[in-house]
């Protein structure tokens, strides 16, 4: 190896040597990538050192050379990523430390009163309802909250002027002739028009609004909300009356709750029971109405009472929400109070 | 209704338990409201003297009282009442009594001074209602006693019966009784009706002018009448069962009623001597016993002297004023009739006029019972007049109109089957014979002859619900249907349900106002009052419309929350609205509203972005369609073709100004029962284009009359397939655009269906893209 051998590997470490000092001096990226380009690109020392080996007549000399050259390249790479990474770190250490705010700021802010708006009671109880029947095996049906008086009364074995329709105290509409058109005093209105509607086998809840002349109180509203199941298919029978209030009492209230039904009177339904359910500490609660479909009732549907038979029971949606929340008031129930409605996620 | 159980045990042999037979009321269809204890002995109240009282000068509201109670032992009580003085006898809760409401006797001091005591009302004994002073007995009366002991009164259980009105016998104790008597298995002996001697003949005269309305009438002459004071007994009675003593005749009357369930009344035989029983005449009027004077209706029908064809009662109703027993009365004619049951339901309701008679009318009484009922009055009165004597010859007459016996051919089998549970023809007579059917098999078949007394059977289905009754409905299995029915909600249901879950998620609460309106709350919120219903008997005026929006209510609802200074007002509702229809049956719909207090337009558009997406429907915005009472430059109707579907935009200034909400206030609405008529249909899959798309902008000067929406639509309908998004992401005014213009700029995405669009392919869009927009009027910016 000769002089100029020596000087120059001289001149690959000195340009090393600088490269690396020029790179472990940048401070920021910007600095670092202007750093980068100057060493390692056309104009820099090394690629003119790489230039010059052209120049050099002996082959094992350039090719020793140039090993060395590619090496320093390589050091010098390695370093800039080596501190692209170092800086970058830092940088973001600065960002995190720099963003760095009171969480608790926002929660206990504007944003952390955001909430989900919530469903009225009553839809929240009458959705619980729906999927128990549904779970045993009924559909749902919906009818027209203004009813016609045959629908409401006469299709429900009630000719015009009968006694028991003074069951129900009656808001009418104002029509010609005066009386024909009410709003209705229960669901079962919806019993005939699905018997109209819906080929027989029945297995139908109806839930819905419905409206009777009372004056507002803790227990009483004016509109409120009840519903009905109605089943028709060949050979259906008391039992399975009882048996199906039964199923809907474990399934809705619990396995230790069961039910009973007292003999009462509908005028659609015959025989007609009240049904009660006990609670698991021995205490009743009167539920609602139910029976036989009537078999004038039957008729008015269009359906043959020697043919198919059923049943029919309803209660009162709003009580299932007052109980179950403890609402003391049901007009509070109606107030559309967003601190009132708020409460039940 | 009220029955005593000591009557009933009259009428059978039932429990002397009041909780067994409660049981069985219950389980037989009789619910029992309440059931309350009469006249038991209070451990500790005795008969006490008073020897001498004393006012206390600085107690006005009390008096001090000295009582001798037969042990030697001088008392001092403090007393509240004031009608008590020396020498009465009064009973003495003595101190350590438990009186009948709980409450204990305790040593108790006023003034520093004990009282040893108290002394007691009928209430406070449990024996009446009431409760003005002090049971004051007789001087005589033994002291140191059990005062009910010493005034005969016996223990009496009264039960507060809720009525069916599929019961009509069960107004009078004997229905009740007989259906108890089948329940325990005992004989049914009915009220005792021996011992009434019949008299020579002697009758009164009986006419039926109305035979439809008045089907029988009987009269019945008894003589030997003293009128007088009831036995304490019967007074008791009469109370406990809600009724007050009058005297002797009219408490028999009543009280014969009460067991039988026959209405009757007594008219004073020297007053009238000859019954007609007719319509009322134009004009007509009665004064009935409670003092009214009453204009009579045409169909009102009256019960007359036949001898001055005056007035003497509103059949079934009330008797009037003059033919009232007096004390001079010594014969009188007893009316016990049949009455149609709508005509006095009808004449009563004329009247506003319930009273005993006319509830047992109504529902329909026994139209054989009216021999016995007779008796019972004579034995009833006999016990204060035991030289009352019933005349033979009894003046009955019956008109074609009488209910013939219903007579029912009931299939066991189908009993069997429609109960679930198995019972043959002689299980089925055994259960019915004991209340009165009377039943013949045939083969399967039982021939039921329906008791007068059950007006309420009127097919096989009335006589399979007795046998149920009778049967116990407990006893009756439970099954449930072997059906293959599935159970699931509409898919109309399903989106409803999926409706109300977006707007909970977009924050908004659920409320639920009355669907009944004030008039003029419509026209407060700016919208149509033409075209709504009414209701005929509201209950106030303010509940008399029937909403045909429901933004009334929803904005009621914001208001009131609004005065709580809520925060922050979202709330949406689910509803039915109903303007009037074609026929009389109102265009009923389910609307959706939901409103934003301190939400612009854009609020309820956004709403109605992530809904309708939500739900997979879609609707054009039409702001050229400006909806009723939302504000005229910041609202839009949601229209499908011509029909406009809902709303999006701002509550109208006016509006907002008028029911005190400061603005804005954002509103959607839309008519579900439109919007989700069809059911969707399932969404095909498209291949994701996966080939490199480009972003283009483009700014126009838009003269104020062309909407952004009509430019977005041109844009679209100019780009074609490869147009796969356009957003307006820009708009402004300034001076430098011009007074009537706005700069609005899109961002149009580009992206070839079948291979990466070229600069070519691009520019033409672009420059189809433009014309398309200059076409409405706009200028490219450059």
């Amino acid at each position: 190896m000769g002089r100029s051998d020596a000087s120059r590997n001289d001149d690959i470490e000195a340009a090393v040597g600088d490269a690396l000092g020029q790179i472990a001096g940048a401070s920021t990226l910007e600095d670092l990538r202007a750093v980068s380009a100057g060493l390692t690109g056309k104009k820099g020392r090394l690629a003119r050192l790489k230039a010059a080996l052209g120049g050099i007549a002996d082959i094992e000399e350039r090719k020793t050379l140039g090993m060395l050259v590619n090496e320093a390249l390589a050091t010098v790479t390695g370093a800039v990523a080596a501190r692209e990474n170092e800086l970058v770190r830092t940088s973001l250490a600065a960002r995190v430390a720099a963003e760095r705010i009171d969480v608790t700021e926002i929660a206990v802010g504007a944003a952390g009163s955001e909430r989900r708006g919530r469903l009225h009671l009553v839809t929240q109880a009458t959705e619980r309802l729906e999927d128990v029947f549904i779970g045993l095996g009924f559909r749902i049906a919906e009818g027209p909250e203004v009813e016609s008086d045959f629908y409401n009364f006469e299709a429900l074995n009630m000719p015009p002027s009968h006694p028991a329709r003074s069951m129900w105290d009656t808001l009418f509409v104002e029509t010609d002739p005066p009386g024909s058109v009410v709003l209705r005093t229960h669901t079962s209105p919806v019993q005939i028009r699905v018997m109209q509607e819906w080929p027989p086998p029945i297995y139908a809840v109806m839930p819905g609004r419905v409206f009777r002349r009372d004056t507002p109180d803790a227990t009483h509203m004016p509109v409120f909300h009840q519903i009905e199941g109605l089943v028709i298919d060949r050979g259906i029978t008391f039992a399975d009356l009882a048996g199906t209030i039964e199923a809907f009492t474990k399934a809705f209230f619990g396995s230790d709750f069961t039910s009973r039904l007292r003999p009462s009177y509908f005028p659609f339904t015959e025989p007609s029971a009240e049904f009660d359910i006990r609670r698991p500490d021995g205490s009743w609660i009167e539920l609602g109405g139910c029976g036989m479909v009537h078999p004038h009732v039957l008729q008015a549907g269009g359906l043959d009472p020697d043919e198919w038979s059923g049943f029919a029971f309803g209660f009162g949606i709003d009580r299932m929400a007052k109980e179950r929340h403890g609402v003391a008031d049901l007009r509070e129930m109606y107030s559309n109070d967003i601190r009132f409605l708020g409460q039940f996620p | 209704m009220r029955v005593l159980l000591s009557i009933l045990r009259e009428m059978a042999d039932l429990p002397d338990d009041p909780d067994r037979i409660s049981g069985a009321l219950n389980s037989l269809g009789l619910a029992v409201d309440s059931v309350v204890v009469s006249g038991e002995s209070v451990a500790g109240v005795v008969t006490a003297r008073i020897l001498r009282t004393e006012k206390h000068p600085d107690a006005a509201k009390v008096t001090r009282c000295w009582v001798d109670a037969g042990d030697g032992v001088e008392r001092h009580v403090w007393c509240g009442a004031t009608n008590m003085g020396p020498g009465d006898i009064v009973p003495l809760a003595t101190v350590g009594t438990v009186m009948p409401d709980g409450r204990e006797i305790a040593r108790r001091a006023i003034m520093g001074i004990d009282s040893e005591g108290m002394l007691c009302s009928g209430s406070e004994l449990g024996l009446s209602t009431d409760s003005a002073g002090l049971l004051v007995m007789d001087p005589s009366t033994p002291i140191g006693r059990d005062p009910l002991v010493v005034l005969g009164i016996e223990r009496e259980v009264v039960f507060e019966i809720d009525l069916t009105r599929n019961r009509p016998d069960c107004w009078g104790h004997a229905g009740v009784a007989r259906d108890l008597a089948a329940h325990f298995s005992v004989a049914y002996r009915g009220p005792t009706l021996d011992d009434v001697p019949n008299g020579p003949p002697r009758s009164a005269p009986v006419t039926i002018v109305a035979g439809d309305r008045c089907a029988m009438f009987s009269a019945w002459t008894i003589s030997g009448v003293v009128v007088g004071p009831s036995p304490a007994r019967l007074v008791r009675r009469l109370e406990l069962l809600g009724m007050r003593s009058i005297n002797n005749v009219v408490d028999a009357s009543n009280l014969s009623m009460l067991e039988t369930n026959q209405p009757n009344h007594a008219y004073d035989a020297e007053v009238v001597e000859a019954f007609c029983v007719r319509l009322a005449r134009p004009g007509e009027t009665i004064t009935t016993l409670d003092g009214q004077e009453r204009t009579l209706h045409a169909d009102d029908l009256l019960i007359c002297d036949a001898v001055a064809d005056t007035p003497v009662g509103l059949a079934g109703v009330m008797g009037d004023l003059t033919s009232e027993i007096t004390a001079s009365t010594t014969t009188l004619n007893l009316e016990i009739a049949w009455f149609d049951p709508d005509g006095v339901r009808f004449t009563a309701q004329r009247h506003g006029l319930r009273t005993e008679a006319s509830i047992r009318f109504e529902r329909g009484v026994d139209h054989n019972g009216h021999r016995d009922a007779a008796r019972r009055f004579m034995v009833i009165l006999r016990e204060s007049c035991p030289d009352a004597v019933l005349h033979s010859a009894e003046s009955v007459v019956t008109t074609d109109h009488l209910p013939a016996p219903t007579v029912i051919g009931v299939d066991a089998d189908r009993v069997s089957a429609l109960l679930g549970s198995s019972l043959d023809a002689p299980s089925i007579e055994a259960l019915l014979s004991p209340i009165g059917f009377n039943c013949r098999t045939e083969g399967d078949t039982v021939h039921v002859v329906v008791p007068s007394w059950r007006p309420d059977c009127a097919m096989w289905v009335d006589i399979a619900e007795e046998v149920a009754r009778h049967h116990g409905y407990e006893r009756i299995g439970r099954t449930t249907p072997k059906s293959g029915a599935h159970g699931r909600l509409s898919t109309f249901q399903m989106r409803r349900r999926t409706a109300r879950q977006v707007l909970c998620g977009l924050g908004l609460d659920e409320a639920m106002p009355s669907p009944f309106l004030a008039p003029g709350d419509l026209a407060r919120a700016g919208l149509d009052e033409s075209g709504t219903l009414r209701l005929a008997n509201p209950l106030v005026a303010e509940e008399s419309v029937l909403r045909t929006s429901l933004r009334p209510g929803m904005l009621a609802a914001a208001v009131r929350n609004a005065s709580h200074r809520a925060e922050r007002i979202a709330l949406f509702e689910i509803g039915h609205v109903y303007p009037r229809g074609a026929g009389s049956l109102p265009d009923e719909a389910e609307w959706l509203c939901a409103i934003t207090v301190g939400g612009g337009v854009e609020i309820a558009i956004r709403q109605w972005s992530v809904l309708s997406g939500a739900l997979g429907v879609g609707a054009m915005l039409d702001q050229a369609r400006v909806p009723d009472g939302l504000h005229p430059g910041r609202s839009a109707s949601l229209t499908r073709g011509k029909t406009t579907i809902g709303h999006v935009g701002e509550i109208d200034p006016g509006v907002l100004h008028g029911i005190g909400l400061t603005g804005p206030v954002s509103c959607l609405e839309c008519n579900l029962s439109v919007l989700l008529a069809e059911d969707p249909k399932p969404v095909q899959a498209a291949t994701v284009n996966r080939l490199p798309s480009s972003d283009l902008d483009l700014a126009f000067i838009v003269p104020d009359e062309v909407t952004a929406g009509a430019i977005h639509r041109a844009l679209r309908q100019a780009g074609g397939a490869s147009l796969v998004s356009c957003v307006l992401f820009d708009s402004f005014r300034g001076v430098s655009i011009g007074e009537g213009f706005r700069s609005l700029a899109f961002r149009l995405r580009l992206q070839g269906s079948a291979s990466t669009l070229d600069d070519k392919s691009l520019a033409v869009i672009r420059d189809a893209c433009i014309a398309a927009a200059v076409r409405l009027g706009a200028q490219i910016r450059s």
